[in-house]
């Protein structure tokens, strides 16, 4: 049987294993690449998307657990919260090797939705999940506070 | 297994290869490769993008592309390279763009290693040279193309921001619309390079040229590629390292929906399906049984305890001035202290993949392409055309971004790349899957427990010191394994049985010390290593900064000073160290509960100090608050990467400073994901300050310098507090405090 959910913003079906990580479907089998594989066990954060607005980790959601809800991935977002974290993510030249860039991204906006004006301890507890081997963690705590002021402004 | 024997490193590459951090510059020879004419000839209607020699593709929409020898696995070099050749050719910074260079060896060689590869921090150092003379020459033959089309003399013409202009005539022609033109300018044998004076953006903040791709999902990295007709695989690897297949049954794993076939090479089984999540079910109902005839069952405690024992004997000498003994037998104290380094895994973000397509006609195999975030290009090259019976230039790889790699996609032996040629082979020889390319992924598990970790180290220092605190003898002893015997670089790094990569960092202790004698032990085990992020200095500089401390505390000398006394004919670990003490309030009085420690040391020819701020709480928990660096690696090319590069080696270095490294029990490695090899997460990193040293020396690296200096500062601080020695790494995450 097939799956139906949203996926930025269009209708998608897929008839694959119910088992299928959300994280490889979106990869293998609609094509889009931008959310990545790091751990496979919800440790590391590269995989992180937006379900009905929540950052998940696809790679440890079963498709089958998504069934009629909202997806977003790093090639869907949009509006005033993710146009603030890019650019403030280019601003600080946080990305190095940018592997898990797609992921920090996805958790900096879910954090900035709910939470415009984040203490260090509430990034740090929002952004635990995502692991940087890079150590890009320094610039990340300043594109954060950067992209929410213009939040607010 | 590879036969390593098999490959042969150009003759150049026997030279000093990473020659070690004692060097004090590269000392490279510029060679300088056109593209032959005949390429240059090939084709160039006026639509297309021109070659204006090997590094520069200039094409019609005005975008410069620079094609980089190096990999860009996050420490910047598309835009360090870039900002090299945007300077001499006079473009705007905006048209600059970069890619990997194709693997070609007479070209593209990393001049410090004679073969194309990246490593060692050699990126901007051995590229310096080269790209400023390429960006002059670019920037001359589209001045000559001008002169020529506008009639005019070309030294009254000026380049600026990517306009060249005429000031006479008021002609001005972008590079797009000249790049044609000038790419059938013969190429002038000499060029004036600019006075560093009127540098616009070296040494300046340029914007990185990857930033945005990286932040919105589109940079392609080996594990997006997408092929027709493509196959992802997954190999069972043996449980311990040096076991073999003995044999396997694949029916079951047959069965997965998704799984094409089992095929078996000279590492492991390896399942190849249509996407990876079949292949990952498909190898789970693999059964494979190991022959475990050959291999390494030891536990790393067993390891160890035969290192230590190991060390109680003399080892081969690595560095010998004076008299130890004599000095010892005169000495008002002696001070004896060992440190103890696991094995580490490097476990970049983007595990390691490639992407393997074999040209075949029938069964024959004529070519092969490959995708991967490809660190060495000429041994991966080589060990694919042998593993494919081609020649190396019939193998082409393309090189992607990769995700981090900190050493470890730079192997001799090519691990991942001959798995992925001999899975490749094996499927290609079946008619069905025949031609199929075939995407072979590690997963974290295969990450972590696949070896070529940093070596495991002992060490065992003993000072002695006059009645005045002058040190008068310094003994250390090393036993680890070789990262280089058995490679092709053994002929050139490995002297007189001493792996300078082991030694690095000691043997070249910068100290005035009259009586001083290194020696090394080079133990084997089964368990497979290699180069982690500043390589011997990630135990190197523990070892001897820490020591330092605890003969400062012993003769009751403050860290700082006693560094400068024996740094005097330093200049450049003195500027270091007293800019960082200088910029940390070094003797000003902290908060209570607050520590500081300083560590120096210099590696792949730049000085870094760091001094660590260390928060202590009455129940001995503690935490590393602030880490100061001053850093100088010559002339700054981009002081912002510098900085990211730094913060990163810090926070790389501060990973394995508080986090456990790799254990194995009878043979097994134990840590098998994020969840048991745990890596620095960023409530645990540190505010970062970084302060840069002017220079117009050479430029040498700054990937791996960051690292060796972080994990001895914040040990030096917690000594300094707790009255406590550290000796290992990690460190403990209670430091008991002293009543
Ligand atoms: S890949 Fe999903 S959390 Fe690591
Ligand atoms: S930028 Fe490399 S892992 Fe985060």
């Amino acid at each position: 049987m097939a799956i139906k959910f949203t996926l930025n913003g269009k209708p998608v079906s897929l008839d694959v294993d119910p088992d299928m990580p959300l994280l490889w479907a979106v990869r293998d089998e609609i094509g889009l690449t931008g959310s990545k594989f790091g751990c496979g066990m919800a440790q590391c954060g590269a995989c992180t998307m937006h379900v009905e607005g929540q950052p998940v980790r696809a790679c440890s959601t079963p498709l089958s657990a998504i069934e009629g809800q909202k997806v977003t991935t790093i090639e869907g977002l949009g509006g005033k919260v993710a146009q603030a974290v890019q650019a403030a993510w280019v601003k600080h030249e946080v990305a190095q090797c940018g592997y898990c860039q797609s992921g920090q991204i996805m958790s900096a906006v879910a954090l900035l939705s709910d939470n415009k004006k984040p203490s260090d301890a509430e990034i740090d507890e929002a952004m635990q999940g995502n692991i940087c081997r890079c150590a890009t963690y320094v610039r990340i705590r300043a594109a954060i506070h950067d992209a929410a002021k213009t939040v607010r402004a | 297994m590879t036969d390593q024997s098999s490959i042969k490193l150009p003759e150049a590459s026997r030279r000093r290869f990473l020659q070690g951090a004692g060097a004090t510059s590269l000392g490279l020879v510029v060679g300088f490769h056109w593209l032959p004419r005949t390429a240059l000839a090939q084709a160039k209607a006026a639509g297309e993008p021109q070659m204006m020699n090997a590094f520069i593709r200039i094409a019609p929409d005005n975008t410069v592309t620079v094609l980089s020898k190096h990999l860009e696995m996050g420490q910047g070099v598309y835009t360090g390279l870039s900002t090299i050749v945007a300077e001499e050719l006079d473009a705007d910074w905006s048209q600059m763009r970069a890619e990997g260079a194709p693997a070609d060896a007479k070209t593209y060689a990393n001049l410090a290693f004679g073969m194309q590869g990246t490593g060692g921090s050699t990126a901007i150092a051995n590229s310096y040279d080269q790209l400023r003379k390429a960006g002059a020459t670019a920037r001359a033959m589209l001045v000559a193309a001008a002169a020529e089309q506008w009639k005019v003399p070309a030294q009254d013409i000026t380049v600026s921001k990517g306009v060249v202009s005429h000031a006479g005539s008021g002609r001005k022609a972008s590079f797009g619309q000249l790049a044609a033109k000038a790419a059938t300018m013969t190429p002038p044998a000499e060029v004036p390079l600019k006075d560093p004076a009127k540098f616009v953006y070296i040494g300046k903040k340029v914007a990185r040229i990857d930033s945005r791709a990286k932040g919105n999902g589109t940079a392609q990295y080996t594990i997006d590629v997408k092929l027709p007709g493509m196959l992802t695989a997954l190999l069972q690897r043996a449980p311990q390292f040096g076991a073999t297949v003995k044999s396997f049954d694949a029916g079951k794993a047959k069965a997965v929906p998704g799984v094409v076939d089992v095929v078996q090479i000279s590492n492991g089984v390896a399942v190849v399906a249509k996407n990876f999540w079949s292949a990952k079910l498909g190898r789970e109902a693999l059964t494979v049984e190991w022959d475990d005839a050959a291999a390494e069952k030891r536990g790393s405690d067993q390891i160890l305890a035969e290192y230590k024992e190991l060390a109680k004997k003399p080892g081969l000498p690595a560095r010998k001035e004076g008299n130890v003994d004599e000095a010892f037998a005169k000495a008002a104290k002696i001070i004896e202290a060992s440190y103890d380094f696991p094995y580490l895994a490097h476990a970049p973000m983007e595990p390691l993949d490639v992407v393997v397509k074999l040209d075949t006609q029938g069964a024959d195999i004529r070519g092969c392409e490959i995708w991967a975030g490809d660190q060495f290009q000429t041994p991966d090259q080589m060990n694919a055309a042998r593993v494919l019976g081609l020649k190396p230039e019939q193998v082409k790889i393309n090189t992607l971004f990769a995700g981090g790699s900190f050493g470890r996609r730079a192997t001799t032996m090519s691990d991942y790349i001959v798995e992925g040629a001999e899975i490749a082979k094996a499927i290609g020889a079946k008619e069905g899957t025949r031609g199929a390319p075939v995407k072979l992924m590690w997963t974290r598990e295969d990450d972590i427990q696949g070896g070529r970790y940093r070596p495991m180290y002992h060490h065992v220092l003993k000072a002695g010191v006059d009645a005045q605190g002058n040190i008068t003898a310094w003994q250390h002893r090393i036993v680890g394994q070789s990262i280089i015997a058995g490679t092709p670089f053994e002929q050139v790094m490995v002297k007189d049985g001493i792996d300078a990569t082991s030694v690095e960092g000691a043997a070249n202790l910068p100290y005035a010390i009259p009586n001083m004698s290194v020696e090394l032990h080079t133990t084997r085990t089964g368990v497979t290593v290699l180069w982690w992020r500043s390589v011997g200095s990630t135990h190197t500089a523990f070892a001897t900064e820490v020591f330092l401390d605890e003969i400062a505390a012993a003769t009751g000398q403050d860290p700082v000073a006693l560094r400068r006394k024996l740094l005097t004919r330093h200049p450049r670990h003195l500027g270091v160290l007293n800019l960082a003490a200088e910029k940390a309030g070094w003797g000003k009085p902290l908060p209570a509960g607050r520590l500081r420690g300083i560590a120096v040391h210099e590696s792949f020819s730049s000085y870094v100090a760091e001094v660590a701020e260390v928060s202590l709480k009455p129940d001995g928990s503690w935490k590393v608050e602030k880490i100061v660096a001053a850093v100088d690696c010559g002339q700054p090319i981009n002081p912002d990467i510098i900085r990211a590069q730094v913060e990163s080696g810090i926070g790389f270095g501060l990973s394995a400073t508080i986090k456990p490294g790799i254990s194995l029990s009878n043979g097994t490695v134990e840590q098998s994901n994020f969840h048991d090899y745990e890596v620095l997460r960023i409530h645990e990193m540190p505010q970062v300050e970084v302060h840069i040293v002017p220079s117009r020396e050479k430029p040498t690296g700054i990937g791996e310098p960051g690292t060796p200096p972080v994990a001895p500062a914040v040990a030096n601080a917690l000594m300094s507090g707790t009255k406590q020695v550290y000796r290992a790494l990690p460190l403990p995450a209670t430091a008991t405090k002293s009543a």
